[in-house]
This record gives structure tokens, sequence and C-alpha cells, in this order.
């Protein structure tokens, strides 16, 4: 997938939100959807079970308009987190520019955390892309609960972040942290692209 | 007495955008290759747009790469300062050498070099001295070298010599950046849309944005509360009609648009700078290749497009200009070192006009002078009196530069060594890619002569360094000629050392020949010393038969015989013995034969003969023999000198 093209003058960058089941990759794009002025977003595609579990993936394109000359587009994805969806998960992968993993803050989901990252490295490979060169930002949702329930930042920093990227705390359902989280993941995916490969 | 270096100014804190890309690049390079990259580097711009910044920054990292590194600041004052301090003090010199031993300087505020002469002269010694030793200096000034007032040519030249870059003022996304990080430095945070209302400002620098950003805070400060972007636009006295503008354009929800505006902000300054990579990209092309001291102007025109299409593909497109022009270069050096300095050679957007230049080159880049082709290997009589000069040129032929090296053909005028020399040049230029020079001494001689005539010396050494083989004849003539001598010693060099053919004729034994140099004599007897010897029997006989059968006399044996005792010393001499018979033959419309041969040789010149000798302009070495004395008998021989007139046809010979 070409990032920028010098031809047409477009930028577009797919991201796709990663993460174990009900971490709220979901609602971060329902976040993001509801902040985007309407001329700015397409429709957002949803597959959804009737208990609003995403059966397939979910889609939104937003349109940032003109940025140095050229239009520019992003493309949220989120992928399906429960375990049996492993080949939706990999084809939503696919030409991916960057990812969030958006882990559950939740002492006990941290081995559903682990998994999923372990997941998520295994699919990138699948697809002969190294996840160290993958631009990734993490997101520790769910931040909101009790602290009894969860981990802090830190701790799940500790146990999840060994790559040391740029990790956010978030409030998907309210909000905290989640353009934070997009603006992450645009940075590193962008920056990849002024480094790496000219126009297409 | 120099200021230290601020850690706070360093590569790392200094926010780059399209204005200073090219100036922090240069210094990155400078700092990573001290003295080796762009030396001197001048950076220019207007106050407070980050020349200190950039100066230390240099200073920083040289340090970090190479901690051993002395590394001194100083703006010019300091350095007038000091200066005078020690002449006063009386240590001129100490304060000299303090500073030619500093690996890195960096010197602020150029421009009050202005009327300092002799700080001015100072500084240009420092600066020699430094370059000369691989020290680097970096020098930072509000305007160009050309431009400060009063300044010596000579420096402004060396200024120039390096490269001079530089920085403009920031753009919106830059100021946007800058405030940003130095908003974070402080450990002050604004509500979202208030630094972008203090970058729409166009401060004409960069302190004056931070006098903005320094208002806000104290504002905030004060009033302990958030400050919005309508009360900065109020604080710093901003018609808010822009920022209303702004506001209208937000949905009615009110903290909702700002948080998508503010990533909208943020993205715009990441994709500013990341489709200004192409701007990095062309700035980094112009640093190369105005480095290498090619013209640069189609690129930089690129950067004064805002997204040109396919940069990549121009840059390569100039790469292949350049690699092109390198080429051209190259053959023309070879041609004529003086042409490929041109400046022609080092515009890629003149093509055209380099390619002319070459051509020109080519065109009169004529090859050395050839043997003649009248003198063929084939022609060339064996005899005994020959047979080791002869052997010699064979083996010279297979193996040429390889086994005798110089060759030096000597013998007595008319003996045949002007034959075997052209005979080997031109054997030797039926090689692969041979390029033979072969003419005569007095020619080589007239040619360097017109050469420093028309300025063109080195054109015409290049002309002579292409050639694979050199064979002069006559080299005595270069008696007394020490620029010849000098020119040819230099080509002797590099011909053995090529291992290329030389061949020399000479009259005898250069250790004999007067007014050569020691050093070309040595060089003449490195190789093989070969004689020619006067005519044998049988030489002269071949010679004979050849020469009648070219006249197309019928060979008599009487008349071979009669000729070939004829105690005639050269094949010169013989060749016109035999026409004086065939002449003398021809004017009295007698077929030729032995016993004509003697009456016009020994007896009383027939009749006509005179006169026809005169108009037929013999070529003969004049030489007769008196009638007195039998012919077999060399014993009742008398010679005679020839005639006048002949004689004076043999020496211009």
């Amino acid at each position: 997938m070409s990032l920028v093209n010098f031809t047409t003058r477009e930028i577009t960058c797919k991201i796709v939100y990663y993460g174990p089941g009900r971490s709220g990759k979901t609602t971060n794009l329902h976040y993001v959807y509801g902040r985007v002025p309407e001329t700015r977003r397409g429709r957002m595609v949803s597959l959804a079970t009737q208990t609003d579990r995403t059966l397939f993936f979910d889609f939104l394109p937003i349109d940032l308009g003109q940025i140095s000359g050229f239009s520019t587009r992003f493309q949220l994805y989120t992928v399906p987190g429960q375990v049996y969806y492993n080949a939706t998960r990999r084809l939503v992968l696919q030409g991916a520019d960057g990812v969030v993993f958006v882990g559950d803050s939740q002492a006990r989901q941290l081995d559903e955390n682990i998994e999923s990252l372990q997941n998520l490295q295994s699919n990138l490979l699948e697809h002969g892309v190294d996840v160290r060169t993958m631009p990734l930002v993490m997101q520790y949702n769910k931040q909101d609960l009790p602290a009894e329930l969860i981990l802090t930042p830190p701790d799940l920093d500790d146990s999840l972040n060994f790559r040391g990227v740029p990790s956010f705390p978030a409030d998907a359902l309210h909000g905290r942290g989640v353009f934070e989280t997009l603006k992450g993941i645009s940075e590193l995916v962008l920056k990849k692209l002024a480094a790496g490969s000219p126009a297409a | 007495m120099t200021s230290s270096l601020n850690p706070r100014f360093s590569f790392e804190t200094f926010v780059v955008g399209a204005a200073n890309r090219l100036a922090v690049t240069a210094g990155r390079t400078v700092a990573e290759n001290p003295g080796s990259a762009y030396n001197p580097l001048f950076i220019y711009s207007g106050s407070g747009l980050g020349k200190t910044h950039v100066l230390m920054a240099i200073g920083h990292a040289a340090k970090t790469i190479a901690a051993q590194l002395n590394i001194e600041y100083l703006t010019l004052d300091e350095y007038v300062e000091s200066f005078h301090a020690a002449i006063a003090a009386g240590q001129g010199d100490n304060f000299r050498r303090r500073f030619q031993n500093v690996d890195v300087l960096l010197v602020d505020d150029v421009q009050f070099l202005t009327n300092r002469k002799e700080m001015q002269a100072e500084l240009l010694r420092l600066t020699e001295a430094l370059q000369q030793s691989g020290h680097q200096i970096v020098l930072a000034s509000d305007r160009p070298p050309a431009e400060i007032a009063d300044l010596d040519e000579r420096l402004i030249s060396r200024f120039s010599g390096g490269l001079v870059v530089d920085m403009g003022i920031p753009d919106y996304e830059t100021r946007v950046a800058i405030l940003r990080r130095k908003a974070e430095e402080r450990g002050t945070s604004f509500q979202p849309g208030v630094l972008e209302t203090v970058a729409k400002i166009e401060h004409p620098n960069v302190r004056e944005l931070m006098g903005a950003l320094n208002r806000l805070i104290a504002f905030q400060a004060v009033t302990d509360s958030p400050i919005n972007a309508e009360a900065a636009s109020k604080v710093l006295g901003i018609p808010s009609a822009a920022t209303a503008a702004s506001s209208t354009a937000a949905s009615p929800t009110a903290a909702s648009p700002d948080e998508f505006s503010q990533f909208l902000t943020d993205v715009t300054v990441t994709v500013g700078k990341a489709v200004e990579a192409w701007r990095a990209r062309v700035a980094e092309a112009v640093l190369r290749w105005e480095g290498e001291g090619y013209r640069t102007g189609r690129l930089e025109k690129l950067l004064d497009q805002e997204t040109p299409a396919a940069v990549d593909d121009a840059i390569s497109a100039y790469v292949q200009d350049v690699e092109r022009l390198k080429a051209l270069e190259a053959e023309v050096a070879v041609l004529d070192p003086q042409a490929a300095g041109e400046k022609v050679f080092r515009d890629p957007d003149h093509m055209d006009e380099a390619e002319a230049a070459a051509a020109k080159v080519r065109d009169g880049a004529a090859p050395p002078p050839a043997p003649s082709a009248a003198f063929s290997f084939e022609s060339f009589v064996a005899g005994p009196s020959n047979e080791v000069a002869l052997s010699a040129a064979r083996a010279v032929i297979a193996k040429p530069g390889k086994k005798y090296n110089p060759l030096v053909i000597v013998g007595r005028s008319g003996l045949g060594k002007t034959h075997l020399l052209n005979a080997v040049g031109l054997e030797l230029a039926k090689k692969k890619n041979a390029v033979v020079a072969c003419l005569s001494t007095q020619g080589f001689v007239d040619e360097l002569i017109a050469a420093i005539d028309g300025n063109r010396v080195d054109w015409w050494r290049a002309r002579y360094r292409r050639a694979t083989a050199l064979l002069l004849d006559d080299i005595q003539l270069l008696a007394g000629k020490e620029r010849t001598q000098e020119e040819l010693f230099n080509l002797f060099n590099q011909f053995l050392d090529a291992d290329r053919q030389l061949v020399f004729t000479a009259p005898a034994h250069p250790n004999t020949l007067e007014g050569l140099e020691e050093r070309i004599v040595s060089r003449l007897e490195g190789g093989l010393v070969t004689e020619i010897a006067e005519p044998d029997k049988e030489l002269r006989r071949s010679v004979l038969e050849r020469l009648l059968t070219q006249q197309r006399v019928p060979i008599e044996p009487a008349l071979l015989d009669y000729l070939t005792d004829r105690p005639i010393d050269s094949v010169r001499s013989l060749t016109g013995v035999v026409q004086r018979v065939v002449e003398a033959a021809a004017a009295q419309d007698e077929p030729v034969t032995a016993g004509l041969a003697r009456d016009v040789l020994e007896g009383a010149p027939a009749p006509a003969a005179p006169g026809a000798r005169r108009t037929a302009g013999f070529r003969t070495s004049g030489i007769v023999v008196s009638s007195a004395g039998g012919v077999r008998s060399r014993e009742k021989m008398v010679w005679d000198w020839p005639a006048a007139a002949d004689r004076v046809i043999e020496d211009l010979r």
C-alpha cells in the first residue's frame, strides 16, 4: 500500500486497532467517529453481533482534507478480538501502515493481552512484516476502572511494552486518551513515511 | 575569554523546518567530519533565527562524536578582545598558537569585522592556518560575506570557498512546532488552539515568537486559569477575527471539535514534515553536489515549488547529467588538462555547452605526428652491417616497452636510421589502440615552441602522453634546448614507468653528443644503443637490386657487380649513384649498362650529362670518383669532394 502518492497527491494511512476481545477497540473508533465533523468522516461500517461484539471488523474512513497540498485520508480498522476470528484479523492486518494495540488494563486480562500481542506478532509475520518495523503504539484502556482492579500504566508497560513503543493510558468510553493515541500512531506512521521510500 | 557552549543549544533542541534545514544538515555534516566536509562553513541569517543555536549545536555534536576534540566557540568581539589583550601583554604569538590548535573553531557575529582591518588580516591568517591543518572553522553572521561592509576580498573568497548557507524565517508549521517544544521545555501546557494562534502571527524571528509565548505563560500564571485561543489573541493584541473564524468553523459541541481540530493540526504538522521529506532529499542533493563544485540551480528551483511532482526523478536526472559531465571532463582531461578545468563541465543546466566544449577539444586534439608511410619495414634492406639494429628493432616491435626501452639507433648520416625508426613506428602503429608519435627532434622542438607561444603546453603535453610509443629522429638536435629536454625528460619517465616504447636515432653514441643533459644521456644509455655500420657489400648489392628494380632497369650482373664494388659508404650515396647513372642513360638515350655506369662515374662526363644532371635534380650525395685507377682497385682510387651545389643539397637533407 502506498502511503504518499506524489502523482495523485494523496496520503492514505491504514491504521488497525488490535487487541484482545472486549478491550475497547470499537469504542475507540466510536469516540473518534463522534468527534469528527460529518463532512470529514465516511460511513462507519460496523459488523457486530447483538451483544456488540465485533463480528468481522469496523471501518472508519476520515478525510483530513488538504494538508500541504495532499489530500489526506486515514482509514481506521478494528479486528475482532476473539481468538477464533484469527483469519479475519490476519486479513484486516494486511497492508496496515500502523497498529494501535488496545490493551485491557484489568489485572485479570493480562494473559489475554499477552496472548493477543503474540498473535499480532505472528499474524504480521505471516504477511512478512517484522513487528519491529511496524509503527506501533500501546493504549492501556479502561484506566477509569477502580484502581484495585487494574494495573497502572507503568506496570502494563513492564508486562506488555517490552519494545518501549509509545504508550497511552486511556478511557475510551469517555474519550480520554483516544485522540492522543491516534495522534501517537499517526506521527509514527508519517515519520516512517518521511524516512522511508519516496513516492510510489 | 571564550564563552562555553550552552548545553541547551543542541541539534536535538533545534526545531528544523524548511527554512533552516540546509543549514542544519550542513552543520551536522561538519560536526561529523570536522575539517573535511565544508570548510569554512558560513551560516548567515537575520537576527534571532538560530545561528548561535546551530553554531553551538555543531560544537556539541562534534564533541559528542569525538570527545578529544578541542572546540572553541566565541563571538567576534570576544576574539577581538582576547587579541587585543594578548597584544597588550606581548603574547601575540601565544594567541595565534592557541587558536591554531583548535580543532573546531566557531565564530559568531562575524559581521562585526567591518572596519577592523587588523582583525580581518588576523582572521584571514587564522582561517588559512586552520584550513591547512585540516581544522574546521564555522562562522555565523547576519549577512552573507559579500555584504559585510569593507570586508577584505581575500576573506570573502575564503569564506565563500567553503559552504555559505542561510537560515530563513520559520514557516507556520515550524513555528507551531517551536512553540510546542518551548512550552514543553517550560512545563507549561496550553489549551488547544492557543499556540496555533501565536504561530499565526508572522514573527520576523524566533526570539519574538518566544517573547509572545512568554507573555502567554506569564498571563496564564497570573490568572491561574488556562488561557484559551481568544484570550491569547487579546493578550498578544491580535485582531480576534482570525480566531473567530476558526471557532465558527467548529461544530456546535464545544469540546469535541477541538479534539479533532487539535488532532488535525498535529497531523498537519507531521504531514508537513513528512511530505517535506522531499525537500530534505533535494537539499541533501544540493549540498552534496554543491560541495563537489557543481552548479545546482536546477535543484534549487525545485525547492521554490510547493509540491513538485517526481522530485526523485528530477534528482536522478540531475545526477545522470553530473555523471555525464564527469565523464566528459575526464575525457577532456586526457586530451587537454587546461580545458578540463572549465566551468562548463560543472554546470548540469547547460549540458549542450559541455558536450560542445568536449567535442571542440576532441576535434582539436590531433594525434601526435605519425611515422611516415614511405619507410616500410619490408623495404628496409638487411645486411650484416645493420643486422644487430634490425634484430633489436624486431624485438621492440614484438614486445614494445618491454625489451629494449629506449632503443637508440646510432650511425652516420644516410645509413637508414630514419628509415628504421619510421619502420618500427609503422609496425608499432599496427597494434591495437596504438598511438605512435614519430617525428624529427626539430619538429618536436618547434611544436613545443608553438605550444608555449599559444599557451597550450598542457594540451601539447597531453597529446604526447596519450601516445603509446614515442620515436624521435636525430636526438642530437636537442642540444641546448633546455626546455625541450625538460619536457622530454618528464615524458621519458612517464613512458618508462608505463612500459611504453621509446626509440631515438643519433649520429653517434649518446655519451659523445654535446649539449645533452646528463639525465637525458643516462636515460638514453639505459636501454639499448645499437649501431648501424657502413653498408657491407652484401647490403649494397641488395640495395642496388632494389633501386634498379625501382628504376625499371634490367639487372645486368656486370652492372650490379660494378656498382656493388664501388666504395660507397652509405645507402643514401648508393641511391645517388644509381640515380646519376640512370639519368645519364636517359639523357644519352642508352640502356643502363656497366660500361655506361663506368663512364658516368669514372670517365669524362657524357656530353649531355652535366646539363641533364642539373635539371634532373639528382638526389645524390655528390660523391664522385676520379677517373684515375682501376675500378676494382680501391687503393688506386682518389676521392673528390662533391660539387658545392650538391653539398648544399646534402646538408639540407
